[in-house]
C-alpha cells in the first residue's frame, strides 16, 4: 500500500497531502490538513456532519475518497466566513440560537450555503427537504429553518 | 495489511484493463462502495473511479433519446430540464436516493450495479425501458436495465465489465412516467416499497402502452407484466386501477425484515402502483 | 468550602427590572461553533498519540472461555492490549452521579467484560497501535473463545421463571421476603396511597391497558471520544467529551484504582449527550492502554459502537388501570411498570414510578416498578430518565378515560390537576408550581382552536420532571479593565455559558458582553456534579450569582476604601458604586471599571468563588398538543402542528429555553413514531446506524411552538427552573393520542410505525 500524492484547492488555497488510497476526504481534511471543523457523526453518509462543497456540489466528505479530490475545489466550514466577518448564515444561526451543542452546525451551514447558492428564495418545505441529510438532535430544526430563511432574505436584500 | 489501490482512468479502455484484475471494483459516485468499505463488507484490491473517463459524466440527447453517463450525479440529472420534462419519473426516482449530499455523488449506474432490491432508480428505469451500454474486455454491448441485477448484491456483468452509459428512449407525445416509494420517514430511508410506472396515451386519453415495475418486493426489481394488461386500453378508471393493484400485489415475493413485513410490502405495492399510475397518467395529459 | 443552600427569595425575582436576564444575546461560544473552531472530543490530539480500538462481543450472551492476544501483540505497531484481567475487580459501591446512582462494580464490568459478555457490543479487549489500520488488524488477530449462552432481551421474557440468568448473584430487592432463587429482576419498588380497592369501587368508569415501548438511543450526533495520557510518574490527563469532567475523573479513578488528584480531566466541547454522556466507556480503557504503552492514546467510537455499546434507555411493558366518577374525578390508579435495565441493574423505573402520576391528585393509587436485566446494552440516562415511558402509558389511559367520559382531555386533566399545597404522588408537597397554567396556555392557544380535516387527529398529553440541584462551584474574577471571567465546572451542552454569563452580568450590573464564561478542567475549578437532571442553570447558576454577589460586596468595600466611608454607605446600582454618606455627597459614582483599575491599591485582585449544594429546584410541568394526519392506505403519519407549553420558572435566555423545548419534542416525536432498537434472533442489533435507527429529519417535523409559562421559583435568584428534560415527557402520548383521534383506534405499542398503523386500520375494517 503506497500513499498517493494529492493536490487540491481547499477554501481557495492550493494544498498538498499524502493519502492512503482508502482514506476519506473527511479524514484527509481532519488529520492531514488539521481542518477539524468538518465532523464525523456516522461515517456512512447518514448524518451530514461532514458536509463540504466539492466542485460546487454538496457532498458528505466521508463518502469521498481523498485521492478523488485531486485537482478539485473543496469548500469547508473554515472557509465560510470572510476573514473575521461572518457569513450571513453564520450570523443568523447565532441570532436565532439555531445551535445548541454545535456539533452538527458546520455541516448544516455548508448544506445551507449550498441551498442558497442554487435557490436564493426557498420555501420552508424546500429548506427542510434540502437539509434532511443533516441530522440535528438538539434543536428540533425549528430555529435552524428560521435562521436559513432569514439569511436567505438578507442575502436577497444584499443582491438588490 | 490489506492492499488497496485507487485508479482514475481517463479512458474506457484503461478502465476495462484496470477492472480486469482480481479484486477490482468500479466506483461511480461511491456512496454505496465507501459505506461497504468502512463496514468491511467490501474488500477490493483496486478501486477504479469511473468519473474521469471521457463521457462518463454528462447527459446528451440523440434523436430524442437521452444518454446519461454512468458517473453523472443525481443532482446533475435533476438539473437537466429536457430530461426532467421527458422522464420526470426517472428523475424523481434518482433524486430520492439519499440526501442532498448523496445526490451530489450518487449515480444511476451505481444505484443499479449495487444491486440492492430497494434501489429507487431501478424500478423507474425498468418502467422506462432504459438500456445500459456496457463496456468490457469483449467490447461494447447493450442490455436492458432489468437484465443487470440477478440477486441482492449480484449482477450479470462479467469480470472487467462496467456500465458506461444509460439510455432512455425517445418519448412520443402524451407519454410520461412517475415513481413513488414508501419510507417511514420523509427522507433518508431505504424504500420499503418502490413503484415506477410509465404510460403512453392516445389522443383520447386511452393508455396504449404501460410498463410497471416494483422495487423492494422481491430479490430484484420486478417488471409487472400483468400490469400492462390491466392498464392498456383503459382511461385509468377505477376498474383498471383495481386490476393494477391486484396485479402488483400478485407479483410480489417480498421478505419480512427490519424495514417492513412481507404482508405490508404487498399491500403497499398495490397502493403505490395505483398512485404512481395516476400521477403518470395526469402528467401524460390524461384526465382521470 | 461548601454550604447547603436552602434559603428564601434574595430579591432578584422575576418582577424586578432585569436588564440582562430574559434577553436574547448571542452566545459567548457562538463564533467558535459556527466557524468550525470549537474543539469537540475527537478534535484534540497529543504528540505521539496512539490509536485505541475496542474488540466487542458478537454475542448477546456468552461466557468468555479464553482470550489469546499473542498474534496481535506480535504485530508491528501494536503497543498495548488490555482485557478484563487488566482491571481491578470492584466491590458493590453506589455512586450518586447527579442523574442516577451507579454501582461502580457494574460500571467497571460494563467498561470491560470479565468472565461473561452480556450483550452484543460488550467490550472484551482493547488495543493501542500506531495507526488505525494496525489497530484494526490487531483486533482481527485476537482470538476469543466464547461459550455462547441463551440470551433474553424482552423484559417480560427476562422476568420469567425459566429465563436465562445474566447474573447468578442477583436476588430481587424490594420484595416483602428475599427470594430464595436468583433472577433477572434486580428490584421492585412501590409507591402507594389510600385504598386502591375502595377507589376502584367508587369509580363509575374504568379504563385499562397494556402498553409497550422499545429501547431508544439518545442519538447525540457526536460519537464518544477521548485522548488519555498516563505519564511515567502516574499523573494522568484525560481530554474527553462528556456531561461532566468530574464524573469522568471519579469513574476513571474507581475503575482503575487511582487517586483523584492524579487525574486531570479537561472537558472538550460536547456534541450532544441527553444523559448518554453521564458515564464512561472509553476513558478508563484509554488510560489503561496509555499506562501499558507509555504513549497517549486516542479513542473514538464509530456510530455502530455508539448504538451497540452505549446507553439506550429502557424498553418497557406497562399496565395502567384508572377509575373515575362521571364528573371526571379520578378515584383510583394502578400502574405497573417493567423496565429493561440492559446488562446491569439500574433502569430508570424508579423515576418512572415517581413521575407516572405526578401531574394528578388521586386519593388512591399504587405504582409498582420492576427493574429487570436483559442481554442488551446497559441503559444510560436519557432526558428525564424513565418519565416519558410511564407518561406514555398513563397519558394514553387518561385520554381513553376522557373519551369514555365524553370530556375534553384538557378539562379532565384540569379537574384532577395537582396544585400548590398538594402532596405529590412521590412524596413532597408542591409549592410554586405552574402546572394548571400550562394547561390553560394550551387550552387558549390558537392551535387548540384550529379545525381538523379528514384523517387528522389531535392529541393532548402532559408531563412532569423533578429537576434537581446539587453540588456546584463557580468562580468570578474581575479583570483590571472592569470585565469579568466566570468559571464553572459544567460542560456547556446547549448554551449554558450564555446563561452563566447573563446571570453574572445581571448580578454585577454590567453588560453581558463584559463577562466571559469559561468551562474549566478538574484542576482549575472546584467540584461540580455533571450537567444533567436540568440542574446547571439552577444550581450552577445559583453559585454564579452568589459569586457575583460576593464580588459586588467586595466592590462596595473597595469603593468605601477609596472614598474613605463606611461600606454601609455604598450602594451598588447597574454596575456603579454610589456614595450615600451624607457628609460626602460630592463623591462622583465609581464604576466597576474604575474600582477594578485601582484594585492593586485597595487590596489586590477582586474575585470570589462559591461552592454549594443547591436545594429547592422547582419541578417542571409541560402540556403539549399534537396534530397528525394519517395516510390510511400506507399507515404513514405526518405531524402537522405541535405546541408545547411549559412552566420554565423564569427564562434566563428565552431562545435557548425554547430550543430545549423544541429539541425535547423532536426526540419524543421520534420515539413515538420511528425509533427503536431492533435485534435479530441471535440478539444482535440490526439497526446500529442512522440509516435504520430513524431519528427525525428536518422534513419530518413542523415548526414547534414553544409557550413559556413563567411561574418563578423563589429558591433561585432569578426564579429559574430546570427546562431541559420535561419537554420529552409528553410527546410519546401526545402523538399516540393524536393517532388514536385520527384513526379511531387506540394503539398501545411504540413506535407507531406505518406497518402497525395500516394493520390496525385493516383490522378495524374487518
Amino acid at each position: 500500500m503506497s500513499k498517493q500524492h494529492v493536490s487540491t484547492i481547499v477554501n481557495g488555497d492550493p494544498v498538498e497531502f499524502l493519502a492512503d488510497p482508502g482514506m476519506t476526504l473527511l479524514d484527509a481534511l481532519r488529520d492531514e490538513l488539521d481542518l477539524t471543523g468538518s465532523k464525523e457523526g456516522c461515517g456512512s453518509g447518514d448524518c451530514g456532519a461532514c458536509s463540504v462543497i466539492l466542485d460546487g456540489r454538496l457532498v458528505c466528505s466521508c463518502l469521498v475518497l481523498a485521492p478523488e479530490a485531486e485537482g478539485r475545489r473543496v469548500e469547508t466550514i473554515e472557509g465560510l466566513a470572510h476573514g473575521s466577518e461572518l457569513h450571513p448564515l453564520q450570523q443568523k444561526f447565532l441570532e436565532h440560537a439555531a445551535l445548541q451543542c454545535g456539533f452538527c452546525t458546520p455541516g448544516l451551514l455548508m448544506a445551507s450555503k449550498a441551498l442558497l447558492d442554487v435557490n436564493p428564495d426557498p420555501t420552508e418545505s424546500e429548506a427542510r427537504y434540502w437539509l434532511a441529510g443533516n441530522l440535528c438532535r438538539c434543536t428540533g430544526y425549528d430555529k435552524i429553518i428560521r435562521a436559513v430563511m432569514d439569511a436567505a432574505a438578507e442575502l436577497r436584500q444584499e443582491r438588490v | 495489511m490489506s492492499q488497496l489501490d485507487y485508479l482514475a482512468p481517463a479512458t474506457a479502455d484503461e478502465a476495462v484493463k484496470a477492472l480486469g484484475g482480481a479484486g477490482a471494483r468500479a466506483m461511480a459516485g461511491g456512496t454505496d462502495l465507501l459505506v461497504q468499505l468502512r463496514a468491511g463488507r467490501a474488500k477490493p484490491n483496486v478501486i477504479v473511479d469511473l468519473k474521469r473517463i471521457a463521457g462518463a459524466v454528462g447527459i446528451r440527447q440523440e434523436a430524442g433519446a437521452f444518454i446519461i453517463g454512468a458517473a453523472t450525479s443525481g443532482a446533475a440529472i435533476g438539473e437537466h430540464a429536457a430530461l426532467v420534462k421527458a422522464w420526470p419519473g426517472v428523475v424523481e426516482a434518482t433524486n430520492l436516493i439519499g440526501s442532498t449530499q448523496v445526490q451530489g455523488r450518487a449515480t444511476l449506474a451505481g444505484n443499479l450495479c449495487n444491486a440492492s432490491p430497494a434501489a429507487d432508480s431501478v424500478p423507474a428505469m425498468i418502467a422506462a425501458r432504459a438500456v445500459c451500454v456496457i463496456i468490457g474486455p469483449g467490447g461494447r454491448r447493450e442490455a436492458p436495465v432489468e437484465a443487470i441485477c440477478t440477486a441482492p448484491g449480484r449482477t450479470s456483468l462479467a469480470p472487467g465489465e462496467f456500465v458506461l452509459e444509460i439510455r432512455l428512449p425517445a418519448r412520443p407525445a402524451r407519454a410520461s412516467d412517475a415513481y413513488l416509494r414508501l419510507i417511514p420517514r420523509t427522507e433518508m430511508d431505504i424504500a420499503v416499497v418502490g413503484a415506477g410506472v410509465s404510460l403512453v396515451l392516445d389522443g383520447a386519453g386511452v393508455i396504449t402502452d404501460a410498463q410497471v415495475s416494483l422495487g423492494a418486493v422481491a430479490p430484484t426489481a420486478l417488471l409487472v407484466a400483468d400490469a400492462s394488461l390491466a392498464l392498456v386500453g383503459s382511461k385509468l378508471d377505477e376498474a383498471a386501477l383495481a386490476k393494477l393493484d391486484a396485479a402488483a400485489r400478485d407479483a410480489c415475493r417480498p421478505i419480512s425484515d427490519k424495514r417492513g413485513t412481507a404482508e405490508y410490502r404487498t399491500k403497499i405495492a398495490g397502493v403505490l402502483a395505483r398512485r404512481a399510475a395516476a400521477i403518470a397518467y395526469s402528467r401524460a395529459g390524461g384526465q382521470a | 468550602m461548601s454550604d447547603v443552600l436552602d434559603r428564601p427569595d434574595i430579591g432578584h425575582n422575576a418582577g424586578d427590572d432585569l436588564k440582562v436576564v430574559g434577553t436574547r444575546p448571542i452566545r459567548p461560544d457562538g463564533a467558535d461553533k459556527v466557524t468550525g473552531r470549537a474543539a469537540f472530543g475527537a478534535d484534540f490530539n497529543m504528540p505521539g498519540q496512539l490509536v485505541g480500538k475496542v474488540l466487542r462481543s458478537p454475542h448477546a450472551h456468552a461466557r468468555i472461555v479464553s482470550i489469546d492476544a499473542k498474534k496481535a501483540r506480535a504485530l508491528p505497531g501494536v503497543k498495548a492490549i488490555v482485557t478484563g484481567a487488566d482491571f481491578p475487580n470492584l466491590a458493590d459501591e453506589f455512586h450518586e452521579g447527579g442523574e442516577a446512582a451507579s454501582n461502580l462494580r457494574d460500571l467497571a464490568m460494563n467498561v470491560m467484560a470479565r468472565d461473561k459478555a452480556l450483550y452484543d457490543g460488550h467490550a472484551v479487549a482493547a488495543v493501542a497501535a500506531t495507526s488505525s489500520a494496525v489497530a484494526d488488524e490487531a483486533l482481527a488477530l485476537i482470538t476469543v473463545v466464547y461459550e455462547v449462552l441463551p440470551h433474553v432481551q424482552e423484559v417480560e421474557a427476562a422476568m420469567a421463571q425459566d429465563a436465562p440468568l445474566l447474573h447468578g448473584r442477583m436476588f430481587t430487592e424490594g420484595l416483602e421476603a428475599r427470594p430464595d432463587k436468583p433472577s433477572n429482576i434486580a428490584k421492585r419498588n412501590r409507591i402507594a396511597r389510600g385504598d386502591l380497592d375502595a377507589g376502584f369501587a367508587a369509580a363509575d368508569v374504568i379504563v385499562e391497558g397494556r402498553y409497550t415501548t422499545q429501547a431508544v438511543h439518545q442519538g447525540y450526533i457526536e460519537p464518544h471520544a477521548c485522548v488519555a495520557s498516563w505519564a511515567a510518574d502516574g499523573q494522568c490527563s484525560v481530554w474527553s467529551s462528556s456531561q461532566g469532567q468530574f464524573m469522568v475523573r471519579t469513574y476513571c479513578a474507581k475503575v482503575l484504582g487511582l487517586e483523584i488528584s492524579n487525574i486531570r480531566v479537561t472537558p472538550a466541547e460536547i456534541g450532544g449527550g441527553f444523559g448518554g454522556k453521564t458515564t464512561v466507556y472509553l476513558e478508563p480503557l484509554a488510560l489503561a492502554l496509555s499506562r501499558q504503552s507509555g504513549h497517549p492514546v486516542k479513542m473514538v467510537m464509530t456510530r455502530d459502537e455508539v448504538f451497540r455499546a452505549t446507553g439506550p434507555t429502557s424498553g418497557s411493558v406497562m399496565y395502567v388501570r384508572l377509575g373515575a366518577k362521571t364528573d371526571g374525578t379520578i378515584t383510583a390508579a394502578d400502574v405497573e411498570l417493567k423496565y429493561q435495565a440492559g446488562a446491569f441493574p439500574g433502569s430508570p423505573v424508579g423515576a418512572g414510578s415517581m413521575t407516572a402520576l405526578a401531574c394528578y391528585h388521586i386519593p388512591n393509587f399504587r405504582i409498582t416498578g420492576w427493574d429487570v436485566v436483559t442481554n442488551t446494552p446497559k441503559v444510560a440516562a436519557y432526558r428525564a430518565p424513565g418519565a416519558p415511558i410511564s407518561a406514555f402509558a398513563v397519558e394514553c389511559a387518561v385520554d381513553d378515560l376522557a373519551l369514555k367520559l365524553g370530556m375534553d382531555p384538557i378539562a379532565l386533566r384540569e379537574k384532577n390537576a395537582v396544585r400548590d399545597g398538594m402532596k405529590a404522588s412521590y412524596g413532597p408537597t408542591f409549592q410554586n408550581i405552574g402546572y394548571v397554567e400550562t394547561l390553560e396556555a394550551i387550552k387558549t392557544s390558537p392551535h387548540y382552536q384550529i379545525p381538523l380535516g379528514p384523517n387528522q387527529g389531535r392529541g393532548v398529553a402532559v408531563g412532569f420532571w423533578f429537576n434537581v440541584g446539587g453540588e456546584s462551584t463557580a468562580a468570578l474574577h474581575v479583570g483590571e479593565d472592569g470585565t469579568a471571567v466566570v468559571v464553572t465546572g459544567n460542560p456547556d451542552i446547549g448554551g449554558s455559558r450564555a446563561s452563566m454569563a447573563m446571570m453574572a452580568a445581571e448580578a454585577l450590573g454590567i453588560g453581558v458582553e463584559k463577562v466571559r464564561p469559561i468551562v474549566a478542567d478538574t484542576a482549575s475549578i472546584g467540584f461540580s456534579m455533571l450537567t444533567g437532571g436540568s440542574r446547571t442553570t439552577f444550581a450552577t447558576g445559583m453559585a454564579v450569582v452568589q459569586a457575583a454577589e460576593k464580588v459586588v460586596a467586595e466592590l462596595k468595600r473597595r469603593a468605601a476604601l477609596i472614598w474613605e466611608v463606611s461600606a454601609d454607605h455604598v450602594a451598588w446600582r447597574e454596575g456603579v458604586a454610589h456614595c450615600l454618606d451624607p457628609a460626602k455627597t460630592d463623591k462622583p459614582p465609581l464604576s466597576l471599571e474604575a474600582i477594578a483599575a485601582q484594585s492593586a491599591r485597595t487590596g489586590g485582585p477582586i474575585s470570589a468563588q462559591v461552592s454549594l449544594n443547591a436545594q429547592g429546584a422547582g419541578p417542571g410541568f409541560a402540556a403539549h398538543i399534537c396534530d397528525v394526519e394519517i395516510d390510511p392506505e400506507t399507515g404513514g403519519v405526518t405531524v402537522l402542528r405541535y405546541t408545547a407549553a411549559q412552566d420554565v420558572g423564569k427564562a434566563i435566555h428565552p431562545a435557548y429555553v425554547e430550543g430545549q423545548i423544541q429539541g425535547g419534542v423532536a426526540q419524543g416525536v421520534g420515539w413515538a413514531l420511528n425509533e427503536e432498537y431492533i435485534f435479530d434472533r441471535d440478539g444482535k442489533m440490526e439497526n446500529a446506524g442512522f440509516l435504520d435507527y430513524r431519528v427525525p429529519v428536518a422534513s419530518d417535523l413542523p415548526m414547534i411552538d414553544a409557550i413559556m409559562v413563567e411561574v418563578p421559583n423563589p429558591r433561585h435568584p432569578f426564579g429559574a427552573k430546570g427546562v431541559g428534560e420535561v419537554p420529552i415527557v409528553p410527546p410519546l402520548a401526545a402523538v399516540a393520542n393524536a393517532v388514536r383521534a385520527a384513526t379511531g383506534v387506540r394503539m398501545c405499542d411504540l413506535p407507531l410505525s406505518p406497518p402497525k398503523i395500516r394493520a390496525v386500520l385493516d383490522a378495524k375494517e374487518g
